[in-house]
């Protein structure tokens, strides 16, 4: 296939045929993310699917099967029932800020997707601050959590909001620190120099020990940040309801439902491109086919979400205070160790190329 | 003041923290990943208005309470009436006669019918616990469910049916 895989330079090039540059520049802009929405939100719905299918497994049930050929559609027919569906609220809440909630949520989840390497020149937007702006991005959905909790003037949505804020502020430090101790050996922030740096071997096998440490303290922060069992206590059933979206209904409350799945697949897309190699097969067996590092990248990502989906089928949830001596008495120290640890491997030239 | 040899056992017991920590969670991710690998070969869930030719409850599915007869139209119930005051909720009614006793010629107490109000039971099974004779059983049936509440009421034995002999010894 001739089709450049640079899709901003070619739209930008399509256009610029018959219009003015900038506003060439602005429709490609424009018709990116009309195409990275339509993906995503199918996308998110795919993982809404997936995850109920493998809880089924992990629970010996049969899972969703009676809305489309094995229940492939089951998802789509939920959007739909929600799309249709009232948008209620509650008399006494903050209508502006109610109302504002979900998009914070949802754009600042979309807006990360913008930065990955789906595989070579594939990236809609290659920031030399990539992975500053992904650990960035990915914590101003947390505003969204506490506006949405806090405007719903309920005691259970507040109550989820600010153990989702407890949360994510602790959590955010692992996961920068976990990443943090990447960017030592790639020397770059760039998502797509980090990929680069691998085709001498995956970060994960390059940095060995440390590396792995990285890897697993990434994963659990990660999946706390995402609010994920087994750390959901910001929507522990039994105790606050539905947590912060107690009083979201319809097409509110599915952004509120979407953002969360689409942030899982980011964290795991982080974890693939950073530790794994990003679109890069193993072995560099299909380096000569670019388009393949598509499902690479996929592949890897989706072994990643399952993991991550396997955690929250497998492990209870823990409480408030287990959350915080996790975070501050054993993930930071250890981190910071970590970092040393990975510093001095590198400054010995001790990391792994092949 | 803290020893420093409490200081070293302090920061073992920290990592050992840590370390039994990670192997309690990989030992219950093996438990559930074992149930994901094998859940093809048969999952729990019955697809229930599909398989109704084939679907059969378990042993010890509480559906209705049922007298059992035998072929020549004979049960076991002698009419003592426990079922009846053992019932939390008075589901069972039996009416009962004293008859003449064909073979021994004496008056002797008889049921004419035990009626079961399907409708008003808990399934606690207080009334099966209670029978000294094994009369009622429960059975499995599970579609239950009628349009007229009437339905509900059963009669347990079945008409011109008698008790079965030797029971009472």
């Amino acid at each position: 296939m001739n089709i450049s895989l640079n899709i901003t330079k070619t739209f930008t090039e399509l256009l610029s045929g018959f219009l003015p540059e900038s506003t060439a520049n602005i429709g490609a802009m424009v018709i990116i993310a009309l195409i990275y929405l339509a993906i995503f939100s199918v996308a998110g719905l795919f993982l809404v699917l997936i995850e109920r299918k493998v809880a089924a497994w992990f629970q010996l049930r049969l899972g969703p099967n009676r809305v489309g050929p094995w229940g492939l559609l089951q998802t789509m027919a939920d959007a739909l029932k929600l799309v249709s569906k009232e948008l209620t609220g509650t008399v006494k809440a903050d209508k502006f800020l109610y109302n504002l909630a979900p998009y914070f949520v949802i754009v600042s989840s979309l807006m990360a997707l913008s930065v990955f390497p789906f595989t070579q020149n594939f990236q809609a937007f290659d920031i030399n601050i990539g992975l500053f702006f992904l650990i960035a991005i990915s914590s101003i959905g947390v505003i969204g959590i506490l506006l949405g909790g806090w405007a719903s003037n309920n005691k259970f949505a507040l109550i989820g909001a600010m153990r989702s804020g407890v949360q994510t502020i602790s959590y955010e430090i692992s996961v920068g620190l976990s990443l943090l101790t990447m960017v030592l050996i790639t020397g770059s922030l760039q998502l797509s120099e980090i990929v680069e740096v691998q085709k001498n071997g995956w970060l994960i096998v390059q940095g060995h020990i440390p590396a792995i440490f990285a890897f697993m303290i990434y994963m659990i922060a990660g999946t706390a940040e995402t609010n994920r069992a087994p750390f959901d206590m910001v929507e522990a059933e039994s105790e606050l309801g539905a947590g912060f979206h107690t009083e979201y209904s319809g097409m509110k409350f599915a952004y509120f439902f979407l953002a969360e799945f689409i942030n899982m697949f980011i964290i795991a897309a982080i974890a693939a491109t950073v530790f794994f190699g990003g679109w890069l097969s193993p072995f560099g067996i299909t380096d000569s086919i670019p388009w393949l590092g598509v499902f690479w990248f996929l592949a890897k990502t989706m072994t990643l979400v399952f993991l991550m989906m396997w955690f929250r089928w497998t492990f209870p949830r823990l409480r408030v205070d287990q959350l915080l001596t996790l975070e501050w008495k054993y993930l930071l120290p250890l981190n910071l160790l970590n970092i040393i640890l990975m510093a001095l491997i590198v400054w010995l030239n001790l990391t792994i190329q092949f | 003041m803290v020893k420093p040899n409490n200081t070293i056992l302090e920061i073992m017991s920290y990592f050992g923290d840590i370390f039994k920590g990670i192997k309690t969670l990989l030992t219950g991710m093996s438990v559930t990943g074992k149930y994901f690998m094998t859940s093809h070969k048969g999952a729990i869930t019955q697809q229930y208005p599909d398989n109704r030719d084939t679907l059969k409850m378990f042993d010890r599915f509480r559906g209705e309470v049922v007298m059992p007869h035998n072929e020549i139209n004979e049960h076991r119930c002698t009419g003592c009436q426990k079922c009846e005051l053992a019932c939390p909720n008075g589901s069972i009614e039996i009416i009962w006669d004293r008859q003449v006793d064909p073979e021994t010629g004496k008056k002797k107490k008889m049921i004419d019918k035990h009626i079961y109000h399907l409708g008003m039971c808990t399934m606690c099974g207080l009334c099966i616990e209670a029978c000294p004779t094994d009369a009622i059983l429960w059975a499995q049936n599970y579609e239950n469910s009628v349009y007229n509440r009437s339905a509900l009421t059963k009669v347990l034995n079945q008409p011109g049916s008698k008790l079965m002999p030797g029971v009472e010894d």
